[in-house]
């Protein structure tokens, strides 16, 4: 329940405890034996909740509210039915932002204003589960809390603060059939890159 | 000249110049590393992690004195060429040194001109969750080396060639389970611990067999269900407590027993994981034979602030009230100094007192040597708790030295700090972060009226008093010390990027030089050839950097600008 008196910081603190409770379930349903379950993910692949008691579910656009929280989702091939969750270079994040603060980049891998990127930090892999007030700035941004990377998702998930050297791999979206939809493959390398 | 002319110049140029100034390859006549030479090594060598089993971070090396290190000069240089937290003392062995870096490397150098004979790189796996990415070092025995990597695998190296020679699976990486230690060699087996505390994992202590990578025996630092000390957990607990044991033990070569430290409870607060809680937070006296726990101490009970006692205590003989002790010295993550007495089977309380500010502890029981807590400032669920010092402590893992001559300890403490957090229930997933908190939550704050973070400390384990120290009133202190019978200690750790000299007797700093990045390794000496020299690897990261991220946004005047990427300095005076 939302009580008016409510500060930002405990409804976050709310937030993210649901999430950390829901985050229980997310490879409860892993295919790791399923062919393709670690392929990445492929144009034409659906996206499914990957936590809590929706997960599973095929994510349509209005799953998506301006002003939450990302979604954390696997890729699904319509075909075969397998969930991509064979491999955790395979999560994802979507959320939905204002479709006039996203950048020309980013507004044309959008569907309606959501966007995913990949949920792995480019700096040391770990995984970005943040959605704050960024270090820099007065906007939220996505983080990775294990070496306080922080990703503007308006702009492409540019690195805004910290060690990550590149931005987060973005994936492409569209809606159809009333479905959110992957269009390609991920624009970017996923996960950390090896020096050397 | 055609183009394809113009490249074939070039490439005969090229080689010629490879020909000529390169050295890389195998090392030729590598001294091979005995038990004799680990117990007793010489004086220009640095063979263990601490350089001698007993843990002191002590050179004999005196060439470098405190009449002569102003005159203190780089003499090679080299990059890494690698980001991130370079915590790796450099390994030295009559003359070919080792580095490791974050990432899996191992580098072999001409200690003495900086050239490059091998490089060995990991290959790590894409899906790879690197809490920690770093390395401290690499383990020797007659011919090879031991590298323990962050995707949980222990691996055997040629020192001469740096090629394979086995490659061991320790645990599983996806369950959260990895390895960023120097691993202890003894009598032919490899030791490892194993990290992990943050992911829920039950810690242990591993012998493998230096020769075909076989693995010896496995102690659990958290008790199963009929061994002793099981009772200090309730129900299942045990199962996902933590206990990591992230650190590189001492040897006590006359009792042939080891001692390693171990980390904290899981998840943080306390009272999600009811009881005291054996072996969390406890240094373990193990037979390195067998692996089996001859004796223990436990540095707190129950513990509520991730407060790892990885960092072995060192082995020192100390003259204290009267009487000849057989001493462990640890200065505590908890903020307590610790003084224990050392025997066959048994480690016993000698002695403890603050040496940093703490609101956390009333006493210590005197015949227990059991801290008294005082509760408004133990974290537990559902509610937030503040506590001093913040979860990295009065010393994180960065190791105080002994110095033989000067008799005193010298501590790299963080002194008027304070940290928090909100305790909650979560349910543990395999791989994921399993703190008991939100990470954004985590809270570190200076102390209300604090004038320095950093501080050096030299403290007389004999008498308990603080000798001298010298304070930071803008930086943490992260970085190991290095004590000399030169008469110095060494010291980087500090977010200017310096390292320094001081006067091991007085305090004074003697000497300083600015480097590349942030130093958050581990100082050296060696000697080749009649010349000492000393060595650091400066290259920030991990929880020096995260220290950094945090002060930085206290207005306390610290800046959040410190670059990161390794390189190995090597100083001699100048003649």
């Amino acid at each position: 329940m939302l009580c008016p008196n409510q500060t930002r910081r405990s409804l976050l603190l709310t937030t993210l405890a649901a999430g950390a409770f829901l985050a229980a379930n997310r490879f409860a349903a892993a295919q790791e034996d399923q062919p393709g379950s670690s392929d990445r993910p492929k144009k034409g692949d659906l996206l499914v909740v990957s936590e809590g008691e929706r997960a599973g579910d095929v994510i349509k656009p209005d799953d998506l509210k301006l002003g939450d929280p990302p979604l954390h989702a696997w890729p699904k091939d319509p075909e075969t039915s397998v969930v991509r969750n064979g491999s955790r270079l395979n999560e994802i994040l979507i959320i939905r932002l204002d479709l006039a603060e996203l950048d020309e980049e980013t507004r044309s891998r959008s569907a309606e204003g959501i966007v995913a990127y990949s949920a792995i930090c480019t700096h040391a892999g770990c995984s970005v589960t943040g959605w704050l007030k960024s270090e820099t700035g007065d906007k939220d941004v996505l983080k990775c809390f294990c070496h306080n990377s922080e990703f503007d998702p308006r702009e492409r998930a540019e690195v805004v603060f910290g060690p990550a050297p590149r931005r987060l791999p973005a994936l492409p979206l569209a809606i159809a059939d009333g479905s959110l939809t992957i269009t390609a493959t991920f624009v970017g390398k996923v996960g950390a890159q090896q020096p050397g | 000249m055609t183009r394809k002319q113009w490249l074939l110049s070039g490439c005969v140029a090229f080689t010629t110049l490879i020909s000529t100034a390169a050295v890389a390859g195998p090392i030729e006549n590598y001294s091979p590393v005995t038990q004799a030479r680990l117990e007793n090594p010489e004086p220009g060598n640095w063979m263990l992690y601490r350089r001698t089993y007993d843990g002191q971070g002590y050179s004999p090396l005196q060439q470098i004195h405190t009449q002569n290190v102003k005159s203190l000069m780089p003499v090679w240089t080299f990059s890494t060429g690698v980001i991130e937290g370079h915590e790796a003392p450099p390994i030295v062995n009559n003359g070919v040194m080792f580095v490791t870096t974050p990432m899996g490397q191992v580098i072999a150098l001409d200690a003495k001109s900086g050239e490059e004979y091998w490089r060995y790189k990991r290959s790590l796996p894409e899906d790879l969750f690197q809490l920690h990415p770093t390395n401290r070092g690499v383990g020797l025995w007659q011919d090879k080396l031991y590298l323990a990597t962050t995707d949980d695998h222990l691996v055997a190296l040629d020192a001469k060639t740096g090629k394979v020679v086995w490659d061991t699976k320790v645990q599983d990486y996806k369950k959260g389970q990895y390895l960023t230690l120097m691993p202890l060699v003894v009598d032919g087996k490899v030791i490892v611990g194993g990290s992990g505390g943050e992911f829920g994992v039950r810690g242990y202590i591993a012998a493998y067999d230096a020769n075909s990578g076989k693995e010896l025996w496995r102690t659990f630092t958290i008790p199963g269900p009929g061994e002793p000390s099981h009772d200090t957990w309730t129900g299942d607990d045990w199962k996902t407590g933590g206990g990591s044991a992230w650190m590189t033990g001492n040897y006590d070569k006359d009792t042939k027993t080891i001692y390693w430290g171990v980390g904290n409870a899981a998840p943080w607060p306390g009272d999600a994981h009811p009881g005291d809680n054996l072996y969390t937070t406890s240094v373990l006296g193990l037979d390195p034979e067998t692996g089996k726990i001859k004796a223990h101490f436990q540095y707190h009970q129950n513990d509520s602030w991730d407060w790892d006692e990885v960092e072995a205590p060192m082995l020192v003989d100390l003259q204290r009230d009267g009487r000849s002790v057989k001493s462990l010295i640890h200065p505590g993550r908890n903020a307590i100094f610790w003084i224990l007495e050392r025997k066959p089977d048994k480690i016993s309380y000698v002695a403890g007192w603050p040496y940093v500010y703490t609101d956390v502890w009333k006493g210590i029981e005197p015949e227990s040597g059991k801290p008294i807590v005082d509760p408004a400032h133990k974290p537990v669920v559902g509610k937030r708790v503040e506590f001093c010092p913040s979860l990295w402590g009065g010393k994180d893992w960065p190791s105080a030295a002994y110095s033989q001559k000067t008799k005193y300890v010298y501590v790299p403490a963080m002194e008027n700090t304070c940290g928090g957090f909100s305790g909650e229930k979560v349910a543990l997933v395999p791989g994921q972060l399993w703190l008991g908190t939100k990470p954004e939550d985590i809270g570190l704050t200076i102390r209300p009226g604090g004038k320095h973070i950093g501080e050096l400390q030299a403290w007389d384990p004999a008498t308990g008093k603080k000798v001298w120290s010298h304070t930071f009133p803008k930086s943490q202190l992260f970085g190991s010390v290095l004590a000399t019978a030169g008469d110095l200690v060494f010291v980087g750790g500090t977010n200017d990027r310096y390292f320094r000299a001081f006067d091991a007797k007085g305090g004074e700093l003697l000497w300083e030089q600015k480097t590349n990045s942030g130093i958050m390794g581990m100082p050296v000496s060696y000697e080749v050839d009649g010349t000492q020299y000393i060595a650091i690897q400066s290259g920030w990261g991990v929880d020096a950097q995260r220290i950094q991220d945090a002060l930085a946004t206290q207005n306390v005047g610290v800046e959040n600008n410190v670059p990161q990427g390794g390189v190995v300095w090597v100083f001699a005076v100048k003649k």
